[in-house]
């Protein structure tokens, strides 16, 4: 069974969010804007005005009531979507933290953007990592495809039995939300089927009038270790139904993503370049001009962050001569960028290997083709036993 | 793959204009991305909208350095320094000005596009907002698009009346731009 | 065989000295009006200066004037003024 062939409309990313999160008919979906995620919160309220999406449209004053609002839906049995971005992410941050250790299946579209500390309203991959380990779920998107795909599969992972975890869908600020591609809108009904499964499964709890439950209760000891031990076990087991979902929706809309990373040009690479978000993109093509001057470059587009995809990121890794991540925020406390350094934890599994850091992008800094083509000729510089610096901020030096 | 940058200032709907270029090269069955840079987001500031077409899917996310085409909409942007820089050989320019281009402004162009883009703007729409009379004035100096794809698009942005006076304004960008080959 | 990594800057210091014009906006090419003066009702309190976003209303003894370099034409000045002696006034009647 496949799904029909979908209306091509051309959209932004931060509408491609909204459609996708109307497609999967929420029960309640309570935005508060922020640059670069306020087309979100406008284009959901436009289309319940216009009848289009049937759900709850809580007015709240700020991002914080927004995640209370939403997690306590979700726990409540509903389906709940809202969007944020950096400082209204950071706002939030208590909400976020009880949604997922409620485990409400709540699913969030941020437009990334540079957290507080310095101001900037500008793209910036920080947000994600000042959130990290909040307990959700985090994916990274390259296009305003993946976009809407990606929230689709994020409804489907977050609310499935086995899982039963908040999901944040991560994109570009201002290089992918204000991005206009021509997007394929699924037909809701074949949403609908894609999403039908969860019906089958057990029904997760739900609070209701009049039932004794708890959720998210006061842990004391040996039960607050139980309940985390839990929800760190929920956590693992996403790896796999990432790339299960993902093979599922390739199957039945006819796009995949890969699911957990994505290759490119990996298998008979000598070096990997790795990357995410729409940094990604500019890569393939950076690497198709180094592979037609003969180099053996591959690379691997981080899409699952947390849980991190340890197994799949060593298969993919093992065995080569070198790698240069790039990384769109920094890790403080650490010389090197945040995924950079998740990697190197890698590096007893993978063989012993150049791992090159790369902190570029910061404050809507462009990740150009020529910053990526200096990464590629310094990793295989440092392939081929060359001395090289560990860690380049590239547009500083 | 064709890259196309666009000067405006806020307010005079470069932005749009960028969506609208996307939006009507995909009804010829093109791959498009199209996005905007804002130093400051209010009327008056710079803005840059950047705009990429090919025949397969496009992959790139930086913003464009070496553009085939530039589009600008203020004429008080040509006194920008690095707008000229990194133009691709046998390009093309669009300009919004009431005078004519005096000289070839920079060597790598190919294609010059004059058209007083305000004055029919005012005229057709009462309002100062050229864009889309200098996208009708793109599509005949390029010939890259046609002009029935880019009215065809006009509806998904603008209705009713506005949506009438910029088809107009559009059409007359097409038929009065002065276009010079070097 | 790793590098050491070298240090970029020269100083340690996070803050910025703004008197030292680290960026020098053109502000004033954003305006699609301008104030303008009467000078007759101005009684020189100097709110329209404190006011100002860009800090650009220039001290004359006995009134400010915009610096039209920097004078956005946001019209904050006009608002507050409790005499009402500053008027928006469109650019294209300055132009020559």
């Amino acid at each position: 069974m496949k799904a029909k062939k979908g209306q091509v409309k051309v959209m932004t990313g931060n509408a491609a969010a909204a459609y996708a999160a109307m497609l999967c008919r929420p029960d309640v979906a309570t935005s508060y804007p922020i640059t670069p995620m306020s087309e979100v919160a406008e284009q959901l309220s436009t289309f319940h005005a216009d009848g289009v999406l049937d759900a709850e449209m809580v007015e709240v004053e700020g991002e914080n009531s927004a995640m209370n609002v939403v997690a306590a839906a979700s726990i409540a049995g509903g389906r709940a979507f809202t969007a944020t971005s950096s400082w209204g992410l950071v706002f939030m941050y208590d909400a976020l933290l009880q949604a997922a250790g409620f485990r409400a299946p709540v699913v969030m579209a941020i437009a990334n953007r540079e957290t507080p500390g310095i101001l900037a309203v500008s793209s910036g991959q920080q947000d994600i990592i000042a959130t990290r380990d909040s307990g959700w779920i985090q994916i990274i998107v390259e296009n305003c495809q993946e976009i809407l795909d990606q929230i689709i599969m994020a409804f489907r992972l977050a609310e499935d039995y086995d899982i039963q975890l908040p999901v944040m869908v991560n994109y570009d600020g201002f290089y992918l939300s204000y991005l206009s591609e021509a997007v394929e809108i699924p037909a809701i009904e074949d949403v609908d089927k894609f999403l039908a499964p969860l019906k089958q499964q057990p029904q997760r709890m739900k609070l209701r009038p009049g039932v004794p439950l708890g959720a998210g209760t006061h842990g004391i000891e040996i039960g607050f270790m139980e309940l985390r031990y839990k929800h760190c076990q929920a956590l693992l087991r996403a790896l796999k139904k990432v790339d299960e979902i993902d093979a599922e929706f390739k199957q039945f809309f006819g796009r995949g993503y890969g699911g957990q990373i994505d290759e490119y040009r990996t298998e008979d690479a000598e070096i990997v370049i790795l990357t995410s978000g729409g940094a990604a993109g500019t890569a393939k093509a950076v690497v198709d001009t180094k592979r037609a001057e003969g180099v053996k470059v591959g690379l691997v587009k981080l899409r699952l962050f947390r849980p991190f995809p340890h197994e799949r990121l060593v298969k993919a890794l093992k065995g080569k001569k070198a790698i240069g991540v790039i990384d769109r925020s920094v890790s403080f406390g650490w010389n090197g960028g945040p995924i950079f350094t998740e990697v190197k934890v890698l590096s007893r599994e993978i063989g012993s290997m150049p791992i090159l850091s790369y902190i570029d992008g910061l404050a809507n800094m462009d990740i150009t083709i020529p910053h990526i083509e200096r990464v590629v000729d310094e990793v295989s510089a440092a392939a081929q036993g060359k001395p090289y610096q560990e860690v380049t901020w590239i547009p500083l030096e | 793959m064709k890259e196309i940058r666009i000067h405006g200032r806020g307010g005079q709907g470069a932005v749009l204009a960028a969506r609208m270029l996307a939006s009507a090269f995909v009804t010829e069955g093109k791959y498009v991305a199209s996005f905007p840079m804002y130093g400051f987001e209010r009327r008056g500031a710079p803005v840059v909208a950047f705009t990429r077409i090919d025949d397969k899917p496009i992959r790139e996310k930086t913003q464009i350095y070496n553009p085939d085409c530039l589009i600008v909409i203020d004429p008080g942007l040509l006194t920008l320094p690095t707008l000229f820089t990194g133009l691709r050989p046998e390009s093309a320019f669009i300009l919004n000005s009431p005078k004519k281009l005096p000289k070839q402004p920079n060597e790598n162009l190919k294609i010059g596009g004059v058209v007083n883009a305000t004055k029919i703007a005012v005229e057709e729409i009462g309002r100062d907002i050229p864009n889309t009379c200098l996208l009708g004035a793109f599509a005949a100096a390029t010939g890259w698009l046609d002009l029935k794809s880019l009215l065809a698009c006009l509806p998904d942005y603008l209705s009713g009346d506005i949506l009438q006076r910029n088809l107009k304004s559009a059409e007359r960008g097409y038929k009065e731009v002065e276009v010079t080959k070097w | 065989m790793v590098i050491k990594h070298k240090n970029l800057f020269k100083t340690e210091n996070a803050w910025s000295n703004a008197d030292e014009l680290l960026l020098c906006l053109d502000t004033g090419s954003w305006r699609t009006e301008r104030p303008v003066l009467d000078k007759e009702k101005c009684n020189y309190c100097g709110l329209c200066a404190l006011y100002c976003p860009p800090q650009c209303m220039t001290d004359k003894g006995d009134h400010f004037e915009p610096n039209l370099a920097y004078c956005k034409g946001c019209g904050i000045c006009a608002h507050e003024c409790p005499r009402g002696s500053l008027t928006m006034v469109p650019e294209g009647e300055f132009a020559k």
